[in-house]
């Protein structure tokens, strides 16, 4: 049963970085705007990557 | 009026181009920020990423703009800027763009509703963080049958160290609420709710330290874990109604044009005019503030103040409504009350007693939560009592009111109306209407009786010309001069006649008509004496050029397309309906028996419409009244329920439990007919809720309740209510 002593916490610590990263993503807008975020990517006015 | 010009609007053509509309001076919306300016600018139309590239493009080439992001969502734009870029510019490059802009203000937008929902999105997903690994130990304690007491022991630590800290940073908005109903002496859904929660983990850590069998820290988290999607989806419904009547309100922030000690004219914002003020009323210009003219003669279309279709004439020294529009001339108005005093005192002070009335129902929530409470207290107290008696340990009894608590799932009580109602808002906001509360739903299922108001709600308001007796050369050469006014008379012939040349020095006589000319000779529109007509016959409108024989237009006020069938359906669901107008009789007269309505009032002052119908409800009728006008507001505000169309003036659009858009009435009977089946979904989810716990309650007294017959038990009632909220969506293609 020693397995549970690092499975537990390896479990937790993945959900708990979802969790962060739901609320991080809450936080910095990333939901204000899905219908429009949707749209930009078809816009090609981005300029290439320099090579 | 105007055609499609092609590259207008949205390029994949989903969106009608806009056009037309005065541009309003945005100048008063400005705001100064750190780097500059920033105006924030409602746009319509804008619908695909093609518009977004469109008007940011655009807008990224003018002079001095740093920034300019359109929000797809909602459709608000931003724009920052520096130096001395005018910002009616902006707005003129989003509508050369062919679409709709209107500045508003950003300041009083609507941040509480959204940190509030914020904060339990966040809740909601601690919770389901917890809820989801507490559960994880839970199962493997509850299929461990063979399990070393030590290693239970530890996972039921793991679970308390999870639990504690998520149910105290959940449990805060249940908590808060028991709190200020303890207070009030007015229980809530919330106090079981927290008591469940409280002694679950108390009891849970207890039995924890004593290394025992049970521990609840599951079905704590569970139970917040549901609760909070219920209070997310209420918080979400309530922010979107709010945020759909404050988008209408904001576009039509008001601006004025005041004219400043220096003598120059400036555009401001309606709630920044005093009293005292002198404001320039241009023609088609709708005022904002009550105020007395200075100078200049006029028409004013005072529809939405009274309901009276014909324009009345006005001149210096008369008292203008909030609400009235000029028609024919400048007119220079002196403020008399700010805009929030404007809405006439006496409407102010009957829809406060409207909203008073309002607040005394009580909606099917308040009324299960109050049966329920007190129950479920008392059954906790019994199995606690009971089994002390009967010689069990405190902590043993303690445990069997404990799982009483828990077990009575609040849970399913607590989503079975928030659920139905955000389906049923939903189902209604797709076809255009937005709802203003969730209990407005409730009220709008028990109606028995619909009162209309006439003029804006049954028909359109704007008069139509009739067609009969009139020959096509006739009106195009009166549409000549029409096109020259603003007069809602003038504006049907336009209407009718389409675009074409307009008429060359005119001038408008208010009350009388207008005079130009046509090719060189002198034509005049207006009443039979104005034309130099004898004898004629009252109501119509004469043109005349030079001496030729006069002709005749008359104009009907027209019923929406769709009235007849409309008022057929609402007959059909067994509703009496009335008509209470504010315009004159024969006119009243016509649309009731158009639409075979039998009881109708003509000329009703704002104050006898409120008073109508207190009187109906004080004979226990159940009424919906249907209105638009600044006249009805105060009986909107006072109905058991009460729609407005999206034309409304603001303060109906506010005072109505549910705001329709678009042409049709079909949209009232869809409306009760939504409202009707919620009703009854809340009703079997009440039921469901209460049948369950009957079976529940007697297994938590006998002492069977195992932590896994919770869970199941919680999420499995849980499931069902919501499964049968959804139901409510499914109706959609039935009633297509």
């Amino acid at each position: 049963m020693t397995v549970l002593l690092y499975m537990i916490p390896a479990a937790l610590l993945l959900g708990l970085t979802g969790l962060v990263g739901f609320v991080w993503a809450l936080r910095t807008g990333q939901f204000d705007d899905p219908a429009g975020a949707a749209a930009r990517v078809l816009n090609d006015e981005d300029a290439p990557l320099p090579r | 009026m105007t055609a499609l010009v092609a590259g207008k609007g949205c390029p994949t053509g989903l969106a009608p181009a806009e056009t037309g509309g005065v541009a309003q001076d945005p100048a008063a919306f400005v705001s100064e920020i750190a780097s500059g300016n920033a105006l924030d600018i409602l746009v319509r139309g804008a619908s695909c990423g093609g518009c977004l590239g469109k008007i940011e493009g655009a807008l990224n080439k003018l002079p001095g703009v740093t920034r300019a992001r359109l929000n797809l969502s909602t459709g608000k734009l931003r724009v920052e800027w520096t130096g001395p870029l005018q910002p009616r510019r902006i707005v003129e490059a989003i509508t050369g763009l062919g679409y709709g802009a209107a500045a508003f203000d950003a300041r009083t937008a609507d941040k509480e509703h959204l940190k509030a929902e914020r904060s339990l999105l966040i809740a909601l997903a601690v919770a389901g963080f917890a809820a989801g690994n507490v559960m994880l130990l839970s199962v493997s304690v509850w299929a461990g049958k063979d399990m070393a007491p030590e290693t239970r022991q530890l996972l039921h630590w793991i679970s308390a160290l999870i639990a504690i800290p998520a149910a105290a940073f959940c449990g805060q908005t249940f908590f808060q609420s028991a709190i200020a109903s303890i207070r009030a002496r007015h229980l809530n859904m919330d106090v079981p709710i927290s008591l469940a929660v409280i002694l679950a983990v108390g009891m849970s850590l207890y039995e924890t330290i004593t290394g025992g069998d049970h521990a609840y820290f599951d079905a704590c988290v569970m139970l917040l874990f549901f609760l909070l999607i219920g209070r997310f989806l209420d918080a979400r419904l309530r922010r979107r109604a709010y945020a759909a009547a404050n988008a209408l309100a904001e576009m039509q922030t008001a601006t004025a044009t005041r004219v400043s000690t220096l003598g120059a004219a400036e555009a401001v914002r309606a709630g920044d005019i005093r009293p005292g003020d002198i404001l320039l009323l241009a023609q088609g210009e709708r005022l904002v503030v009550d105020g007395e003219i200075v100078a200049g003669t006029s028409e004013a279309d005072l529809r939405l103040v009274t309901g009276e279709v014909e324009p009345a004439v006005v001149g210096v020294g008369q008292m203008l409504r909030a609400g009235s529009v000029n028609l024919s001339a400048v007119l220079r108005v002196r403020a008399t009350a700010t805009a929030d005093r404007s809405l006439m005192a006496d409407i102010a002070r009957l829809l406060e007693a409207g909203e008073q009335k309002k607040s005394g129902y009580r909606r099917l929530a308040d009324k299960a939560a109050a049966a329920y409470v007190p129950r479920v207290h008392a059954m906790a107290a019994l199995g606690f009592t009971g089994w002390l008696i009967f010689g069990a340990s405190v902590p043993q009894a303690l445990f069997v009111a404990v799982t009483v608590l828990i077990i009575t799932c609040p849970c399913a009580m607590a989503l079975a109306a928030p659920l139905v109602q955000v389906v049923a808002a939903g189902r209604l906001f797709s076809q255009g209407a937005y709802l203003a509360s969730g209990d407005a739903l409730e009220r709008i299922a028990g109606v028995d009786h619909v009162v209309f108001d006439k003029t804006g709600t049954l028909t359109f308001g704007d008069p139509v010309l009739l067609m009969d007796g009139t020959s096509v050369a006739q009106l195009q050469s009166a549409a000549v001069l029409a096109r020259t006014s603003r007069h809602p008379r003038s504006r049907a012939i336009v209407t009718a006649a389409g675009p074409g040349p307009a008429a060359a020095e005119v001038r408008e006589y208010p009350g009388e008509g207008i005079e130009g000319s046509i090719g060189g000779r002198r034509a005049r529109l207006g009443t039979p004496t104005f034309v130099g007509v004898d004898n004629a016959a009252p109501g119509a409108l004469w043109f005349r050029i030079g001496d030729d024989v006069p002709s005749a237009f008359r104009f009907a006020d027209h019923l929406r397309p769709d009235a007849a069938a409309a008022i057929g359906r609402l007959r059909a669901m067994g509703l009496s309906l009335e008509i209470i107008s504010g315009d004159a009789t024969p006119r009243v007269q016509e649309v009731a028996e158009a639409l075979g309505i039998t009881t109708w009032v003509a000329s009703a002052t704002p104050q006898a419409k409120a008073a109508r119908l207190e009187a109906l409800q004080l004979q226990g009728a159940k009424v919906l009244m249907v209105g638009d006008g600044l006249n009805d507001a105060a009986a909107l505000a006072g109905a058991h329920a009460s729609l407005a169309p999206g034309g409304a003036v603001d303060v109906s659009r506010l005072a109505a439990d549910c705001v329709f858009s678009g042409d049709s009435l079909a949209a009232v009977p869809q409306i009760i007919a939504i409202a009707r089946a919620a009703r009854s979904r809340m009703r079997e989810n009440f039921g469901f809720a209460t049948a369950y716990n009957l079976l529940a309650v007697p297994i938590a007294l006998a002492g069977w309740a195992t932590p896994l017959v919770a869970a199941i038990a919680m999420s499995a009632s849980s499931a069902i209510v919501t499964l049968n909220a959804l139901r409510l969506a499914g109706g959609k293609r039935r009633a297509a």
